[in-house]
């Protein structure tokens, strides 16, 4: 007995010190740092207060006749700036890309082709109402190195009243107060940025489908960043800007990989607090799964078919419109389909695009071109699994050159070949292939068309975030079409299958059998034994 | 002939052997969750409780390893072909005309030779199969890191496929080793003496070697 207590001492004395080092540690007040999370929402929520009052200068207490005397004004005390505005490419509509196998190339506005309204060249009385710019009536003739001509107000207005002429060529509406916005001055808020960007494609949400008028004053749940009862952040607080370089781009219009806007420049690349989450970073971006769904509030344009533009009625055109609003025809544009509340497609992508450029030859008429084609696979270490929105049109092609085809659609008035004022298909696209210098061979036939809008805004609160099983799963994975590489719960091998359940079987049949035997066996050497 | 009661297995042993069957039993739910076969505790919670039980495996064995070298239980293992024809003869044969075991259990001498074949490979290849695989599977990036350009995220298809196939293995290997348990003195002999400790020997007649090997 005595012996036994005395080998009991060290263990029960050690027992005794990690139970009261547990105790003591548990019972220690800490001050934990805060959680980075709270460190960047203390960061945001810090309210900005400007510098100056605008409308205590007198330079801007006069009337402005023109808007190009604000610019004047403006210059006159932020010499310089406006510069580097001129060297963005919110005013050039083009930036130099170099792209793999293609070399050098100027993209942007003045020449993409898109899915939509098809090309900026040639309706830029129409298009350059979102051109940071007042009257830019062709891409050919405008003075990009007139810097009376840069808008300062539409991304500096305070009002909320400055607003762009339609098919003025980007000169204010003749309602504006200009004295009044001039006065207004200061950061750009989502209102600013919101104007354009969420109306592209000719209406509300049409384009992108993340962004749209419900990002105006979006509450918690469309996005967590931008939420009025959240933390109210602002389009610039992402895309920071120095020198009026704003960071960010759209691989609609840009090809290579920089200058973009990262949820890891303030979340870092590993935000999780379980790690497993954060292994998925190297391969899949955040977007993946803090969007879960976009186009939340308003539909976005998922389908637009230009074979069917043109049809008058009683000589007139005409629009149909579903119930909720949504324009499903349209004599000028053809048919199209909406979504709301929709599920991205996901793809590989390293940064990289390439494009398709106005006279491309399209290579396999049988497939759909894509107009802005992705980089990435999952072999790739720079590429991650990114959501995007697809757009998928039927366009206008020639069969003999296989060359897509650019009609004209916007004029001023009847008579210069404008589809949307003419409505003759042939005559447009002859007109529209003239003003890019490009041939027509006569003959109009049509092909699938694919664009992608990568999704990074309506980011959902954590709660709402993609669950595990939407990827990880057998039936109707989320990125059930990326197929080069191996995920638990979705991806089995049909080898190691086969094989496992033949051997698990073998094992069971065999066991049963050998039972069965000795059961059988034991029962005939009991009957024996009786006997 | 009496018969005897034999201490077969130590406290420990025992304690290892069943902690172990319930974790592989476990980490074999949860895996086959993870792998699509059906859903319980749901993907997450799956993957979460498949870790830690992961963890916990990786604790017992590192405890075995221990035991076995400073035991020496170790020597248990070391397979032989020495009565394995006897044995297979047995299990063919002579379990179906109520012939006697061909080998005897003792404490030191518990497995028979067609046993220490297989819990060598079980040891040796199946469970650092699965263990490698698994440890690869959650730490690939640390030799990537390193250097080592053969193991990257490229690879987890192979270490995952591996590990699948090794829960197979374990699996069939379960069914057979559970079924083999009634193969003892009587039907469950060999299940008692997993939980006691202790198993009802027949003592022969001379008191033989200690090794217990029957001729």
């Amino acid at each position: 007995m005595v012996k036994g207590m005395k080998r009991a001492i060290p263990i029960l004395v050690t027992i005794g010190l990690v139970t009261a080092v547990a105790v003591v540690s548990a019972l220690t007040p800490k001050e934990l740092p805060p959680t980075p999370l709270a460190q960047l929402k203390e960061q945001y929520a810090k309210k900005r207060t400007p510098s100056v009052d605008h409308s205590k200068f007198p330079q801007l207490q006069r009337a402005f006749a023109r808007p190009q005397d604000v610019t004047s004004a403006c210059i006159e005390c932020h010499n310089g700036r406006h510069t580097e505005v001129m060297r963005s490419n919110h005013w050039r509509w083009e930036r130099e890309e170099y792209v793999k196998g293609r070399g050098v190339v100027y993209l942007g506005k003045k020449n993409a082709v898109n899915n939509f309204c098809l090309a900026a060249e040639g309706n830029e009385l129409a298009c350059a109402k979102c051109h940071v710019g007042y009257g830019m009536e062709s891409v050919k003739t405008f003075h990009f190195d007139d810097p009376r001509n840069v808008d300062c107000l539409v991304c500096h207005d305070g009002t909320g009243t400055y607003a762009k002429a339609q098919n003025k060529g980007g000169l204010p509406a003749p309602t504006v107060n200009l004295t009044k916005v001039a006065q207004s001055v200061g950061r750009p808020g989502r209102s600013n940025c919101g104007v354009c960007h969420f109306y592209g494609g000719g209406g509300n949400n049409v384009k992108h489908g993340d962004l749209e008028e419900a990002m105006f004053e979006p509450t918690r749940d469309v996005d967590v960043h931008m939420a009025v009862d959240g933390a109210n952040m602002q389009c610039v607080d992402c895309h920071v800007t120095e020198k009026h370089n704003i960071r960010g781009q759209l691989y609609s219009l840009s090809s290579m990989n920089r200058n973009r806007v990262t949820c890891e420049q303030c979340h870092t690349s590993t935000p999780h607090e379980d790690d497993l989450l954060n292994e998925h970073t190297l391969k899949v971006a955040c977007q993946t799964c803090h969007i879960p769904v976009y186009a939340k509030v308003n539909a976005t344009k998922i389908y637009w078919d230009w074979s069917t533009a043109g049809k008058l009625r009683n000589g007139k055109p005409y629009e149909e419109k579903d119930a909720e609003g949504n324009i499903l025809y349209m004599s000028k544009k053809g048919t199209f389909r909406w979504g709301k509340n929709l599920k991205p497609e996901y793809v590989w992508f390293n940064g990289t695009a390439h494009h398709y450029l106005p006279g491309d030859r399209i290579e396999d008429p049988t497939q759909p071109v894509i107009l802005n084609r992705f980089e990435g696979s999952y072999a790739d270490p720079d590429a991650k699994i990114f959501p995007v929105k697809v757009m998928r049109t039927r366009q206008f092609y020639d069969p003999v050159t296989r060359m897509l085809l650019l009609p004209k659609l916007f004029a001023p008035r009847q008579g210069e070949g404008a589809l949307w004022e003419d409505f003759d298909l042939l005559r447009a696209i002859e007109v529209g292939m003239k003003e890019h210098g490009l041939p027509f061979s006569g003959k109009m036939d049509f092909i699938e068309t694919i664009m992608y809008w990568p999704v990074n805004h309506m980011v959902s609160p954590k709660e709402k975030a993609l669950q595990c099983s939407e990827c990880h799963t057998r039936h109707n994975s989320r990125i059930a079409n990326l197929r080069d590489f191996y995920i638990p719960g979705r991806d089995r091998s049909p080898k190691v299958e086969a094989f496992g359940k033949g051997l698990l079987l073998l094992a069971i049949l065999g066991v049963l059998a050998h039972g069965g035997l000795r059961v059988v066996t034991l029962w005939k050497h009991g009957r024996e034994g009786k006997r | 002939m009496s018969k005897k009661r034999v201490r077969i297995y130590t406290g420990f042993e025992r304690f290892w052997h069943w902690t172990q069957a319930v974790l592989i039993l476990f980490l074999a739910f949860t895996g086959f969750e993870i792998h699509g076969a059906y859903t319980f505790f749901g993907f997450r919670e799956a993957v979460r409780y498949h870790s830690i039980a992961a963890y916990l495996l990786l604790t017992l064995i590192a405890f075995a390893i221990f035991w076995h070298f400073t035991t020496g239980e170790w020597r248990q293992y070391v397979p032989t072909l020495e009565n394995v024809r006897a044995q297979l003869e047995y299990y063919v044969f002579g379990i179906f005309r109520n012939a006697p075991h061909p080998t005897r259990k003792t404490m030191l001498s518990k497995l028979n030779p067609l046993q220490k074949i297989t819990y060598f490979g079980l040891k040796v290849v199946l469970i650092p199969l699965v263990v490698t695989s698994g440890l690869l599977y959650m730490f690939y990036r640390y030799p990537t890191r390193y250097g080592i350009e053969a193991i990257s995220v490229g690879s987890l298809k192979f270490i995952a496929l591996a590990h699948t196939l090794g829960a197979f293995l374990l699996m069939a290997f379960l069914v057979v080793h559970l079924y083999m348990t009634t193969t003892g003195e009587t039907v469950f002999s060999n299940l008692r003496a997993m939980i006691t400790g202790y198993e009802e020997v027949e003592e022969p007649a001379s008191t033989g070697t200690l090794e217990g090997q029957q001729a």
